[in-house]
């Protein structure tokens, strides 16, 4: 047997790991999937509760106000989207304090934990577009045509652009994920229109269409995590079999580039929203969560290790 | 080369061609969108119509502040500015506390904190259609006024004899200086459409020309050297012309 058909079995017996999971361990290989939607269900129970059946922590000190564009939290820390904020920074307006200091605090976050840890922990249109992904995987859906997904980047310079030329927030006032978050905490409109658009687009048009090649948010907050990010996935290249599945779950497969993240030792691409759908699926272990200045430690070691197996 | 060359010019036009398009298509939703509707009622401390839709930043804080659920976000698809909080007085109008947390609320400054009396928010102003008030229409009703938080101000009674009957008419008037659109009025209103309605200042107060000189107002000076085409020159120095009008002075100085 040469070397390449080696390779070749190696995958195919990762491949087939996956395929003879126990109905146990698919279950678990779904902690993060489970765990981002109680995190997203949980943050959209919050605003609704705060809103409508006035939860509060003590007397008169509401628990989570506002919606996912400015909020207060137990009525003292300010929150702000930083995207919001910067586009009216740019319509020329100025604000006050308390939203800045929020969108501050916001961003601190994101820049710790990776900026699209907002696309999948906590933006509602995730919902949506991740019941079409799977939708779309389940049916078999091909797609019409391909874009860049560049694109978002053009989206996200066009919605600054549009902000400082019009004088109003140019991606928040066509914004469906304001309309969906509205909509749910404050009462019903006709967004719903724009989130079955967005529905069927990537159902039926483009995989991941929205979230992975569109949204002007989604690319803020790639390039906000892009190099700070402390939360990574760290691979492991000396047990990697190559057998590809883990960018056939990811939404963002570009990111899975091995060639480039064994060189990195992680995941290393702002892209990357920590969705969580990779690591549990590897068969091998090679893909997991770590923190980041902990990561070339691990690979160091288990490279050592897995050169003394050879 | 030149093909290259060509290749890369269809490019370009084609990338320009598809953001130019998008772009356009952008801007008329916005347009659509922030086009302030002439009929929304802001909470109070609202900045100008222009101003607030840039600065508001949709969160529906003013929303959650509200404690008698006044104020709503104008949803998608509806007629008003997406996301910005708004009221309708004949549902729920402002009953004007004095805290004003809707403004305390305000992350962003589009409820102006230098709002800081509650009688100085100026949301819209009350009208009175003479045709339908029950009590313009001769009936004893002045509800509006008995309802209204800055009664004698706001909205003041006015006697008017009438011919056949010695019964004098009680009709209400109000009065823009102090009215803050709060629309108790409207709510109270007992006609099946209010008769008294807030609407936006700009649809319904006109503004007089400042040639107009109102010479019986005690605070309009009358002078002859008023020159409302050509301001004065900084550099001219002091109008030695007299300060009344001849003739006016036996009114001015009291003597007749």
């Amino acid at each position: 047997m040469n070397a390449g058909e080696e390779l070749r079995q190696e995958a195919l017996a990762s491949i087939e790991k996956i395929r003879r999971r126990t109905f146990a361990q698919r279950l678990w290989s779904w902690r993060y999937i489970l765990l981002r939607r109680i995190c997203q269900f949980g943050i959209l129970l919050m605003f609704f509760g705060t809103a409508h059946w006035g939860w509060q922590v003590a007397k008169d000190v509401p628990l989570l106000t506002g919606n996912l564009s400015a909020a207060k939290f137990i009525g003292l820390i300010p929150l702000a989207d930083p995207f919001a904020v910067l586009q009216i920074v740019l319509t020329g307006h100025v604000l006050q304090t308390e939203v800045l200091l929020g969108a501050a605090i916001v961003f601190t976050f994101y820049l710790l934990a990776g900026g699209r840890v907002y696309c999948a922990w906590v933006c509602p249109v995730n919902l949506v577009t991740d019941l079409a992904a799977w939708l779309r995987m389940r049916l078999d859906i091909r797609p019409i045509f391909h874009i860049n997904r560049s694109v978002r980047y053009l989206m996200l310079a066009a919605a600054l652009v549009l902000s400082a030329l019009t004088g109003v927030a140019a991606f928040e006032w066509v914004s469906p994920i304001g309309m969906m978050h509205r909509e749910i905490i404050f009462g019903l409109g006709l967004g719903f229109i724009a989130l079955l658009a967005i529905f069927l687009f990537d159902l039926l048009i483009l995989k991941n269409g929205w979230c992975g090649h569109l949204c002007p948010l989604g690319a803020f907050w790639s390039v906000v995590g892009r190099h700070t990010a402390q939360l990574r996935v760290r691979f492991d290249a000396s047990t990697c079999t190559h057998c590809g599945e883990c960018a056939r779950v990811c939404p963002e497969p570009q990111v899975l580039n091995l060639k480039r993240i064994e060189a990195a030792g992680f995941v290393y691409s702002g892209e990357c929203s920590n969705c969580g759908r990779c690591s549990p699926l590897c068969p091998e272990g090679s893909l997991a969560f770590d923190w980041r200045p902990l990561i070339r430690a691990h690979n160091a070691r288990s490279g050592k290790a897995g050169s003394r197996v050879n | 080369m030149d093909a290259k060359r060509r290749e890369f010019m269809v490019h370009v036009a084609q990338g320009t061609a598809v953001a130019a398009t998008g772009a356009m298509l952008w801007l008329y939703m916005l347009r659509q969108e922030a086009r302030a509707h002439p009929f929304a009622l802001r909470p109070p401390g609202a900045l100008p119509e222009q101003d607030f839709n840039a600065a508001c930043i949709k969160c529906g804080k003013c929303v959650n502040a509200c404690p008698y659920d006044t104020l709503e976000l104008a949803a998608a698809g509806g007629d008003l500015p997406i996301g910005t909080p708004f009221f309708i007085p004949r549902d729920v109008p402002c009953y004007l506390c004095p805290d004003i947390p809707c403004m305390t609320a305000c992350p962003t400054g589009a409820l102006s904190p230098e709002l800081k009396d509650i009688n100085d928010a100026r949301m819209g102003l009350a009208v009175i259609d003479l045709e339908n008030c029950l009590s313009w229409r001769g009936l004893r009703c002045e509800i509006c006024h008995r309802e209204c938080p800055l009664k004698g101000k706001a909205i003041t009674l006015e006697t008017h004899p009438r011919p056949i009957s010695k019964h004098a008419m009680f009709y209400p008037i109000v009065h823009s200086d102090a009215c803050t659109g709060c629309g108790i009025c409207e709510k109270a209103c007992p006609t099946d459409e209010a008769a008294i309605r807030v609407l936006p200042h700009k649809m319904v107060q006109g503004r007089i020309g400042e040639h107009y000189r109102l010479g019986w107002t005690f605070d309009t000076e009358i002078t002859q050297d008023f020159r409302p085409a050509q301001p004065a020159a900084p550099s001219a120095p002091p109008a030695a012309a007299p300060k009344r009008a001849p003739g006016m002075d036996y009114l001015n100085e009291g003597g007749l």
